[in-house]
């Protein structure tokens, strides 16, 4: 039997032919990779391994968000200041590029044709121009802007060449409890609708789930900062020599990087979120309209969840794009994981590692996401019998 | 599941906008009436909208028409003397820094009196382009055009022959190394993309399977940088000593590698929206896997996915523009160039608002293509 199922017409034999040809060619290429990567590294006194990360790194870092020196830390600090860099651009720029997409993707169903013709201009100039070219047009306009000693006060802000200077409320206590006041706040509001749920479901009806949890959420800061004196006081900049102290500092690269990419990005949302919305049939609304719901209660149960069911998968890849695209910061200066990657590669000529870094950095934050991804969508998949 | 190959596309889905709250008949006031004064919010968006277009159309056009400069006299060494434009400070564009360094921006430093043949490369590419877009040469010929001008324009940027100076590689740039890196970047990665959707299909072939996943994942799963970086820091660690591969085909590789991973999802969606009735036919008429599929499978299912293609062709024509990043002189590249001429230095706006203009005129014809097409195919479709 054996013998006579040799043969090119069986197909195990020819899956397990095809199979060793094509994974023996890779592990052919890989190995001569290899051997070539250390032929050249022993030629050139390259170390391989990730013992440079100890070493004493005399990268400056314009921005560090954790304590760092210039003289004393080390590269794996250094790197781990790229990181924060880069979620610190990548969770407020996806914040933002959500605000504007979601106003510009509504707006293009505007009734209002000036409306919608504007923010499909927008949406069209936005996506044909590269995210390079107009993150560096929003980097030269800002270091174009005038010196700190002449810059332009709007509002208790300042713009100048050095950055956007915006006031800060004064360091007070009440900010922390407000914190943990919101983050208790959302805890209950989650346990809150848990409990409803299980009572909507044997009794068939509850006390509303939604006001009360944002009553949670809203109101407990609240008490927290009325408790501590309703302090309103903000921290206004001024000029002070050269420069100005008080109010935080957008340096022009953070503002450049963070402006180009919630421009750039939020042209994609607004797509996103129109198509989103024009997925749910009309039938859909003039069926709830007849069931005699409200229009915000067509909005909220029938409209909202059927399109959050289009629009949140291709809405998490826009979010991963501009992740993914934070990594241009390198190219107008701002200090990301990249960046400091590339300054690691240049100091010690470990490329390999490098590259390995940068790579596996943006791995974990793709598959953390899609993991999440994959887990909201099972949750509500559509059950069809 | 076709939403994470779509996704990948980020493709927009054809205009409805149009057809939502459009009035059905009336004159031309009763419809101005209703869409734009058709209550009081809206009237109120209006006003606001039309005095903030006005304001920001006044100062463009202030700054880029009425107060531009558009030319500066030479000395008499042929320096070009921008003081014109320094004493504006800013206050008007100085469009004299695009009519100064034009051919620098577009071309690079190929050597000047050459410069036709770069230029008519950016013709052979844009006929290709025209060429690739029409449906009557959606034909297996077309791969032959392909390639028959593929080797006309590297003929024409290597030159050595047929009377032509031979002009190094490092010695290109601008606007061709644009496309030149999109063009063959999309040309290599399509048969790739196309296999690695079809092994990432395979079930009778386990590990090949995987392999495709984990290539396409991976690729997808990092920025292009830093792909960029491996091919340009890790090339000359992987090739035997001694062999050197100039910086364009290192940027190529890259590209091309991270254009298959995209390309074959898209492929793979169109695969997948195939009726199975289509593979089973071709297995019931006795075809064998690859006659099934470059007769049965694959045109049907690339004529599906050819909108979503096209997206996904806009995207790497912006991404060849990251290849700045490890200093090769693109389009980009060669704009930043032309400023940092201590002459035009800090004249970096007007150089971008070039190169964006150019990126723009090619990324917009693509995607009013790709819009039109789309209606074109569903109509048919919905016949």
């Amino acid at each position: 039997m054996a013998t006579a199922s040799l043969r090119w017409s069986d197909p195990r034999v020819r899956s397990v032919v095809w199979q060793v040809l094509i994974l023996g060619s890779i592990a052919a290429l890989v190995a001569f990779l290899v051997v070539n990567v250390n032929a050249n590294r022993a030629q050139r006194h390259i170390a391989s391994g990730f013992g440079f990360l100890d070493r004493e790194a005399h990268v400056p870092i314009a921005e560090a968000l954790i304590p760092y020196s210039d003289a004393t830390s080390t590269f794996a600090r250094a790197l781990v200041e790229g990181l924060l860099n880069t979620l610190r651009i990548a969770v407020v720029g996806v914040v933002l590029a959500t605000v504007l997409g979601t106003l510009v993707g509504i707006g293009q169903l505007s009734r209002n044709a000036l409306l919608a013709r504007l923010c499909a201009i927008y949406v069209e100039v936005a996506r044909d121009i590269p995210v390079l070219v107009q993150l560096l047009i929003w980097y030269a306009v800002l270091k174009l802007l005038p010196v700190p000693r002449q810059a332009i006060h709007l509002g208790g802000s300042f713009l100048s060449n050095r950055g956007i200077i915006v006031p800060m409320p004064l360091a007070s206590p009440a900010w922390s409890a407000m914190f943990w006041a919101a983050l208790a706040g959302a805890v209950l509001a989650w346990f809150w609708a848990r409990w409803t749920r299980v009572r909507r479901a044997r009794l068939g009806r509850a006390p509303p789930a939604l006001s009360i949890g944002a009553a949670l959420v809203v109101g407990l800061p609240l008490l927290a900062w009325l408790a501590y004196g309703a302090p309103t006081a903000l921290e206004y900049p001024a000029l002070r020599g050269f420069n100005f102290g008080g109010g935080t500092t957008l340096s022009p690269e953070y503002a450049a990087l963070l402006i180009g990419l919630v421009v750039y990005t939020a042209a994609y949302i607004a797509e996103v979120v129109r198509s989103g919305l024009l997925a749910v049939s009309h039938g859909q609304t003039e069926a709830a309209t007849a069931l005699g719901l409200s229009h915000g209660q067509t909005l909220r149960l029938i409209v909202l969840p059927q399109a959050l069911r289009v629009i949140i998968p291709p809405l998490t890849s826009e979010y991963l794009n501009l992740t993914k695209n934070s990594s241009l910061a390198v190219a107008i200066g701002y200090q990301d994981v990249v960046s400091i990657a590339n300054t690691t590669m240049t100091q010690t000529g470990q490329a390999l590692e490098g590259v390995t870094i940068i790579m596996g950095t943006y791995l974990v934050i793709n598959l953390a996401t899609s993991a999440l991804m994959s887990w909201y969508e099972r949750r509500n998949r559509l059950v069809e019998r | 599941m076709s939403g994470t190959t779509l996704r990948a596309a980020a493709e927009p889905v054809p205009a409805l906008a149009g057809t939502v709250a459009r009035p059905r008949a009336g004159g031309r006031l009763i419809r101005i009436r209703t869409t734009l004064f058709g209550g009081w919010l809206s009237t109120a968006i209006t006003l606001v909208l039309a005095y903030l277009l006005f304001r920001i159309a006044w100062s463009t056009i202030e700054w880029g028409v009425v107060r531009a400069v558009w030319s500066v006299p030479y000395t008499a060494t042929g320096a070009p003397d921008s003081t014109a434009c320094k004493v504006l400070d800013h206050a008007g564009a100085c469009w004299a820094v695009i009519a100064d360094k034009y051919r620098l921006i577009l071309f690079g430093v190929y050597p000047y009196e050459q410069q036709w043949r770069p230029l008519i490369c950016v013709g052979l590419f844009v006929a290709l382009y025209v060429v690739s877009a029409m449906r009557m040469f959606w034909r297996p010929r077309l791969a032959g055009i392909w390639a028959a001008t593929l080797l006309a324009i590297g003929v024409l940027m290597w030159g050595g022959v047929l009377g032509l100076p031979f002009v190094p590689q490092d010695q290109w740039g601008g606007l061709p190394i644009t496309l030149i890196l999109f063009t063959f970047g999309i040309a290599l990665a399509f048969p790739l993309a196309v296999f690695v959707a079809l092994g990432r299909r395979a079930k009778s072939l386990p590990g090949v399977r995987v392999l495709c996943i984990v290539y396409v994942e991976l690729i997808r799963g990092v920025p292009l940088i830093s792909l960029l970086y491996m091919s340009n820091e890790m090339f000359p660690l992987f090739l035997p000593n001694g062999v050197n591969v100039d910086s364009l085909l290192r940027a190529q590789v890259a590209v091309i590698l991270f254009a298959a991973a995209y390309l074959a999802e898209v492929v793979r969606g169109g695969l997948q929206a195939l009726p199975r009735g289509q593979v089973e036919a071709a297995d019931a008429l006795g075809l064998s896997y690859w006659q099934r599929t470059a007769q049965i499978e694959l045109p049907q299912a690339l004529r599906l996915v050819i909108p979503p293609l096209v997206n996904t062709f806009i995207g790497f024509f912006k991404d060849t523009s990251l290849v700045v990043v490890i200093g090769l002189i693109d389009l980009l590249g060669a704009g930043r160039a032309a400023f940092a001429d201590p002459v035009w230095s800090g004249f970096s706006p007007e150089v971008y608002i070039f190169i964006a203009a150019i990126f723009f005129a090619f990324c917009f014809a693509m995607s009013r293509y790709s819009r039109a097409l789309e209606r074109n195919l569903s109509a048919n479709r919905n016949r």
